[in-house]
Parts: C-alpha cells; structure tokens; sequence
C-alpha cells in the first residue's frame, strides 16, 4: 500500500508500507545502525518517534523473542529503504512486518533515506506524520505541524510500568538494585543480573519513600523517551535521593541526575543515535565505541563548579557524555553502557556501579 | 601518545610480483603508508623487487631498492642504511616472511632494527596453526575440533569423537600432499590410511569439516593505546570451503543479529590483543554453522590484506595510512578522519550502502586449471561495486568484470521468453551448484529461471537463503519486464534500475537498443544520482569527494 511521510516543514516523501496502515505522527530521526533493528524498535525511548534507519536493507535476519528490550515496540514509525520479504537466521521466529502489524507499527519502504537523513542533518529533527490513508499533501503536513512533538511532553507516563515487580529473583545476588523505569530497556536489567544484582523494578511515579523502602542498595535511574525536563517529578524526587543511596544513570537517568544537581538540558540538533560514537573516559583515555539514542543534552557548562568530576566526552562533538559526584555516590552516562543494539565497550560501567554500592554498604555497617 | 621522535629512517617491504592472492592491493597499501610516513618527516626505504608498482615510482619512497625480497638482500640493504625501524604489514605475506627470516638469523637484532607495527612474536601467533590454536583456547575463542592421530585406531577414535564430515590433513608429507575430506566411516578408512602413509612421521589432523558454514570477516584496528575498533565487516556469499579471495563478498554483514554480531565481535578484539598486533589491522574469519549458530573462529592475518584494501574502499576509513600513523606512535583518537575533518579516527564506520565484491577468473589463459573452487585462490583479479541494495551492487559488479556478462544475465537459456527445460538441463544445472565454480552465480540465476526453489537451491550450494532470496527478486524483476515490454511503466523501469539492471541488459530483454531504453528511462524521469561514501551515513558533512551512482530518486 502506498505511504506518504510528511514533514512540518513541507517536505514529503511518498513509499510503500510493510508492517501496520493507518496514521501516527512523531519526530522523525535517523539511527545509524548497521545491525539491531528489533532492539530499537522494541526500545522505549523511541516514544513520540518515528525512527528511519540510515542502513538501507532492514529485516533480513527477522524477529525472534529474546532480542526484545520490552514488552512491545513503542515508536510511533520505522522507515528503511528496502524491507526483506525474507528472513534468514537460525533464531529468527517471524518477519519484522509481521511483527510490526501485530504491534499496530507502521512501516514504510521505498524512500531515498539518505536523502531524509541529509534533510533532518541540515534542518534538524523534526515533526512529522506518516500516513497510509491521507495522500492529500497540504493535509498531511498540517497534520504534521499541529502534532505534539516532543519538547515539554511527558512520555514516560506513557511507557513506565504501572506496577512494581521483581524482575529477578535472585537470593545469592550480593545487591539489590531499584530501578526507576522512565521506559527501561531489558538489557539493562539483564546486566545488573550479571553484575550479581537483584532487581525491583519501579514504576516513574515512585516516590522517595517507596525507593528508600524498597530496601535496595542502589538506585539506577533508566533510559526513556523525549524531553527530560518534562519529568520534574522524577527529577525532583531524585534530588532528594542524591546521597541517600548510590545512583547510576543512563540516557534520560542520566540528564534527570544532571536537572536533579541543578544543571540544565537542551536538545540537540539532531541528537545521537547509532552504535559507532566514540566515547572517551577522561579518567583513563580510553575510548569506548558506544550505543547511543538521545536527542536532548546535558549542558557540559552547567555543571562545571557543583562539585561534579566530568568523566566521559564524545568525541565526535565534544558534548558531555558522562559525570560523577566528587564526594556523593553519584555516576551517570549519556550513553548506553548496556549496548543492544551496539557495542559492549563500555560494560565496565556496570561493575563500576557494583563497586560503588559495596563501597556504600561497608560504610553503613 | 604523539609521534615517535626515537625513530628516524623506516624500511617498508614491498610485496614483489604479482601473483594469484597477492596482486596490487599490497603496492596501494604500502603506497599510502610511504606517502604518509614520509609527510610525518620519516625517512622512507623501500624494498620491492617489482618496478611495476606505483610505490616505486621516485617520488614515493626515499630511496627505492628495486631488488629480490630474500632475507639475504634485505640484510644487505639494512646494512648499508641502518633503517631505525621495519614495518613488515603493509607488503602482504612476503613482507611477513621475510622479517620473520631476518628476525631468526638475527639479522634485526645486530643492525638493532626494531619491528614496528607487528612483533615477531604476534606475527608467528598469528600465522602458526598450532601457536593460534592455543592461543585462541587461552581466551575461550571456540575453533573446529581436531585430534593428531598415528595410527589407524586413533584416526578411528577421532573420527568418533568429531563427527562426520571431516577434513584428513597428513603432516610433512613428501610434495606436500594437500588434505582430503571423508563424508563417510567408510571413506574416512581409506583416506586416513592414505594419509597416515604419506606422511613421512606417521601423522594426520582429523578435524572437524566445516564446509558450508556461513563465513564472516571483519577488519579490526588497535593503537598503543588499546583501543580497538571494526572497521567493516564482511559476510561471504559462498559459503566456506571456498577460499575468500575467490568467493562473493558482501559488506556489511546482512545475516546476523545485532547480539550474534557482538559476540563476534568481541571474539575479533580478544582475538587482536591476545595474539598481540600492538598497532594496525588484522583480517579475522569466523565460520557460523547455519542452523546451530555455533561460532568459531577460523584465522587471522596479522597484517594488512587483500580485505583491508577492500574494507577502506568498502568504507572511505584508508587502513593503511592509519596504520602506518597508528605504528609511528599516534593513538587513533589523535587521527582525524580525513572524510569529516571534524572527527577522530576512533570511531567504527557506518555505512548505508551495500558492498559487494566479486572475483574475476581467467581460466581461459589457464588451460590446464579447472574452473572448480576450493580452499586454493584462483581468481586472478576482483570487481568492487556499490549500491543501495543488494542486487543493485551485484549487478554492477558483474558487469564490472568485463567478462560480457552486463548484469546477471543467463549462461544456460538464449531466449529468456520461452525457456525449455529439457532433459538433462536440470542435472547439469544441479551439478553446477553443487560443485562451486567461476560461474556458480550465473547457474543460481539461471536455476530460478529453470523453475528451482530456494529450498533446492539452498541444499545444493548452502548460499544463505537471503541471498538467494535477492537473486530470486532480480529473475522474478527480469519476468515482469518481459511480460510488460509492450506496456512498460515507469514503476517497473525504476524497479529494474533499483534492481541494477544496466540499459545494455534492458535493452536485450525489452528489444530495444541501449541508446533507446537510455532515452525511455529518461522521458520517464529516471535518472542516476550520485551519492556519496563518508564513513558515516550522512550524520557529518562529507569533504572527500567519493561517489557512487545509483538510481534511489
């Protein structure tokens, strides 16, 4: 069936659907990423997006259940070249398509994606509508314009689970970690299982006195979709945590700790998203090649005299990718140390957050 | 780490003549590591017995010696220049052995000529089979399984143990009888007595077989200090058992998950540091068994090679040139990509594009060779072409063998509107995927034509079904436009020209001339636009002008 993407800046481009039909609209951004695409259809954080990857031949290797990183795909559209009516792998259970039809995801195929990636490089993210029913231009880009977009929306509400729950019961686990799920992806708990860690996770809304009575030893703010200061009452809740328990952030975790120490944030042209930047850890000079999906940014200035060591930089554009406290147990990336989709350099961080709640625990004793 | 300010004067080995494996890639390789040694301010020697070669044009060493590479010469050389440093990697295989002879005769040592890129014992890491091995089994690296044997009653209890198929490989055999291959109890009794014969110490590896196993490659870096990254990565159309430099290549890899690639890629970078290549490329094969998924690792060249030439074409990331910084001192966060100016080296390419390199055969100037493939290199050359999709490459790159082939046109049917199936024709056909040859992807083409299914197909030549999948969208392509040739419409032109098809190609199945499909397809507004290769799929403004054409519009 014939697709149209429709930008709010006039820009159209008409393919082919595979997956669902019907209307969404979301920012459009490109994700660089060679390998991992049910990985960033099933991240969160893609809430309020409509993703095109910039790797032209997507579905090859199909979808099978244990790449997942949650419970369904929550991106609004996935937008590729060419799309494999075929999948070829030894673990793959159904076509991408098929997947995206059952999720009610729609796809589109057929576009020159390198143009639209030129388009969102020079113009920037932007809002858009992608359409299988409308063909009426001026329509559809009225439509995109009056969408929401992402700044100032809470779209964590929207992905956070609305119960707590174990993820893992695992009795000989050393530690036991809250997780803050801002729209979690699976990997990270599976990490902080490797790390020797039992796992709660936490709905966004959790307040400080659930956090602090869940009796865990470390606290990890997660990954999650759109505008960070759209979630004061995460950040504000954080703030008070700061100090009390050691905390480990990552992606939207670790610009909430950024607000929470009363730095600021604002959103990047358009944003990083791939599995190939390079990350220096200023503390060593080593360079780890990171997965990263954010489109707003910690303000490197910001934080420069509040008692915070910055400890990681992107190479590529010198924007903050990670801080710690001086004298608090407080760490965070901009980054995605649980990579999948992308690289496992940056795994240390995990053992660096376990090293950090020992440390915490020997002191309370 | 800034440069090296210890070292002065630095002796490159050349690759000398050209042969079957080892053909111009070396002379661009170590043209670009002169060029760039000598704008750093080093002082250049070279070596290369071959005056046919860009690199011994004057302006790009020092001083060239255009003399045998034999340790004996190169000795001499050193003597006369007392280079402070050899940089062995960049001359391919020759370069390799010659430093490991001059190392052993003590030759590096009494001139105190220091190895820089590669030492001598990461370079035997790497090239001995039995150093690998134990080194892989160090990290945990999976290989295939195999048991010396020497005497029929092990050979015996090996075959037990690994399972069938396997390879019988004798060890020091007179004239260096090559290994064998048993599907059988009953072959492998026969072969592993031949074997054990010819082997002038009794003894044969029984290994594990692991022919038409899905095979990989990716071409990794690392600096002094540590860091690692890939640079591309490559997926074989043929399967293994047929050696790379004579296989279909594709990059990047089309058929793994993002978590079964991390594994391998993990696997490539414990690989790296444990055999012990301090700075510069190395070439590292896997093999993935279909259906299980298990991954091992085959081996891995600790030096610049054929696929490095064609990962930095593959990818616009010029790995020699950074080689040769990275083995003067330079860390790869200190490097600028060249492409972007704005970014460091340190970084993995992303491309949005698709690779595929496919080997030219002269088979016809090798009368008594025979056109079959197998674990010895035969072709004589390679096409490398680009697309944004698979099919698109294909064909350019078939076409791009001069070999009056313009696309993937049929070897076995004269008229594609009325193919007959006759007795026999299937046989032949099967016998051609089966067995791999100069033509097999022709016969794939032309084994959709006859009416074969993926299934079949996939049986007979174990070619990944995606693959197989694309070669079948471009037959289906070819039918559409035959059945439509008097109503052509503009949908299915751009189809065909996304597909690769050239208006040579088209012209032959719309019967039209060349120049009149040329001006069909432009009345239809269907033209090439040019893209560009910038090591990150348009994420930074681009400054190397590095086209493609393609028809994406």
């Amino acid at each position: 069936m014939q697709a149209f993407l429709a930008l709010e800046d006039g820009k159209i481009f008409k393919g082919r659907s595979f997956g669902s039909t019907g209307e969404r609209t979301g920012e459009v951004v490109f994700n660089t990423s060679m390998t991992g695409y049910q990985e960033i259809v099933t991240d969160p954080s893609y809430k309020g997006q409509i993703v095109v990857m910039t790797y032209p031949l997507m579905g090859n290797y199909g979808v099978n259940k244990d790449d997942a990183e949650s419970r369904r795909p929550f991106l609004e559209g996935f937008v590729v070249k060419e799309y494999s009516k075929i999948a070829s792998n030894w673990k793959k259970e159904k076509l991408l398509g098929e997947y995206l039809a059952e999720n009610n995801i729609l796809g589109m195929e057929g576009i020159d994606t390198r143009e639209l990636t030129l388009h969102i490089r020079e113009k920037g993210a932007m809002k858009a509508v992608l359409s299988t029913q409308d063909h009426d231009e001026a329509s559809l880009v009225k439509k995109a314009k009056s969408s929401r977009g992402l700044v100032g929306i809470d779209l964590v509400k929207e992905v956070s689970i609305p119960k707590k729950y174990n993820y893992a019961h695992n009795k000989d686990a050393e530690y036991k970690v809250a997780v803050l799920d801002c729209g979690v992806k699976y990997n990270i708990l599976r990490e902080l299982v490797r790390n020797n860690c039992q796992v709660v996770v936490l709905p966004a809304q959790a307040t400080y006195e659930e956090i602090l009575g869940s009796g865990a030893d470390g606290l990890m703010l997660s990954n999650g979709p759109g505008d960070p200061a759209a979630v004061a009452y995460v950040v504000k809740t954080v703030n008070k945590l700061i100090g009390k328990i050691p905390i480990f952030g990552i992606c939207l975790g670790h610009q909430m700790l950024g607000l929470a120490l009363g730095g600021s944030t604002y959103k990047l042209k358009f944003g990083h998203h791939g599995a190939n930047h390079p990350v220096k850890d200023l503390r060593t000079g080593r360079v780890s090649i990171t997965s990263q999906n954010h489109g707003f940014c910690v303000d490197i200035d910001s934080l420069s005299k509040k008692d915070i060591e910055l400890t990681h930089v992107n190479l590529n554009d010198g924007t903050l990718e990670g801080f710690c406290h001086k004298k608090l147990p407080v760490f965070s990336v901009q980054f995605h140390p649980e990579a999948s989709p992308g690289p496992h350099d940056a795994e240390y961080l995990f053992a660096e957050f376990s090293k950090l709640m020992r440390k915490s625990k020997k002191r309370k004793h | 780490m800034p440069k090296r300010k210890d070292i002065r004067k630095i002796l490159i080995i050349g690759s000398g003549p050209i042969v079957i494996g080892q053909a111009c890639e070396f002379d661009y390789s170590g043209t670009q590591a002169c060029k760039v040694l000598k704008q750093e301010g080093f002082k250049i020697i070279l070596v290369n017995s071959n005056p046919a070669t860009i690199m011994t044009d004057p302006e790009v060493a020092d001083k060239t010696y255009i003399e045998p590479i034999t340790a004996a010469t190169v000795e001499k050389i050193i003597a006369k220049e007392r280079p402070d440093a050899l940089l062995p990697t960049l001359g391919g295989q020759t370069a390799l052995n010659t430093t490991v002879e001059l190392a052993e005769k003590g030759v590096l040592k009494k001139y105190r000529v220091e190895t820089i890129g590669a030492n001598i014992k990461a370079i035997k890491k790497g090239e001995d089979r039995q150093l690998f091995k134990a080194a892989m089994e160090k990290i945990g690296l999976d290989l295939p399984k195999s048991v010396r044997a020497y005497n029929m009653e092990e050979a015996l209890g090996a075959a037990q143990k690994i399972g069938f198929p396997l390879i019988i490989r004798p060890s020091f055999t007179l004239g260096g009888v090559g290994g064998s291959i048993a599907y059988n109890l009953e072959e492998f009794k026969g072969l592993a007595k031949r074997g054990l014969e010819s082997s002038m110490i009794s003894e044969i590896l029984v290994e594990e077989s692991v022919l038409g196993w899905k095979e990989f490659e990716l071409e990794v870096m690392r600096d002094l200090k540590d860091n690692v990254v890939v640079i591309c990565t490559i997926e074989n159309f043929d399967p293994m058992g047929i050696h790379t430099g004579d296989s279909i290549t594709v990059a990047p890899i089309q058929t793994l998950t993002d978590k079964q690639y991390q594994l391998m890629r993990n696997a490539a970078i414990a690989c790296i540091r444990e055999i012990g290549v301090e700075t510069g490329g190395s070439n590292i094969q896997f093999a993935v068994h279909p259906e299980t998924g298990r991954m091992v690792i085959i081996e891995m060249n600790p030096r610049v090679s054929r696929s490095s030439a064609l990962s930095s074409k593959a990818t616009g990331f010029p790995i020699a040139k950074i080689a040769a910084k990275l083995a003067v001192g330079y860390s790869l966060d200190e490097i600028p990509n060249d492409i972007t100016r704005s970014t460091p080296a340190c970084f993995e390419p992303a491309i949005d594009y698709c690779v595929v390199k496919v080997p030219r055969f002269t088979f016809e100037k090798f009368s008594l060779a025979k056109n079959t493939l197998g674990i010895s290199m035969k072709s004589v050359g390679e096409a490398m072409a680009i697309g944004r999709t698979f099919k698109e490459a294909l064909q350019k790159g078939l076409r791009s063998l001069e070999i009056k082939k313009f696309g993937l046109e049929s070897i076995v049917f004269d008229n594609l509107q009325d193919i007959k199936v006759e007795n026999g024709l299937l046989d032949r056909i099967s016998q051609k995927l089966r067995e791999p040859n100069a033509e097999r992807v022709f016969y794939i083409a032309d084994a959709f034509r006859a009416g074969l299914d993926i299934e079949k197909i996939y049986e007979l030549t174990k070619v990944d079904r995606w693959f197989l999948h694309n070669i079948r969208e471009i037959v289906d392509c070819e039918r559409e436009l035959l059945k439509n040739k008097h109503n052509l419409s503009g949908e299915l032109l751009k189809k065909a020209k996304e597909y690769g098809f050239s208006d040579r190609q088209l012209a032959k199945l719309l019967s039209l001339s060349e120049t009149e499909v040329c001006a069909l397809r432009k009345s239809m507004n269907i033209v090439p636009d040019f893209k560009l290769v910038d090591t990150c799929a348009a994420e930074f403004m681009a400054h190397t002008p590095y086209f493609y054409s393609t028809y994406d519009k």
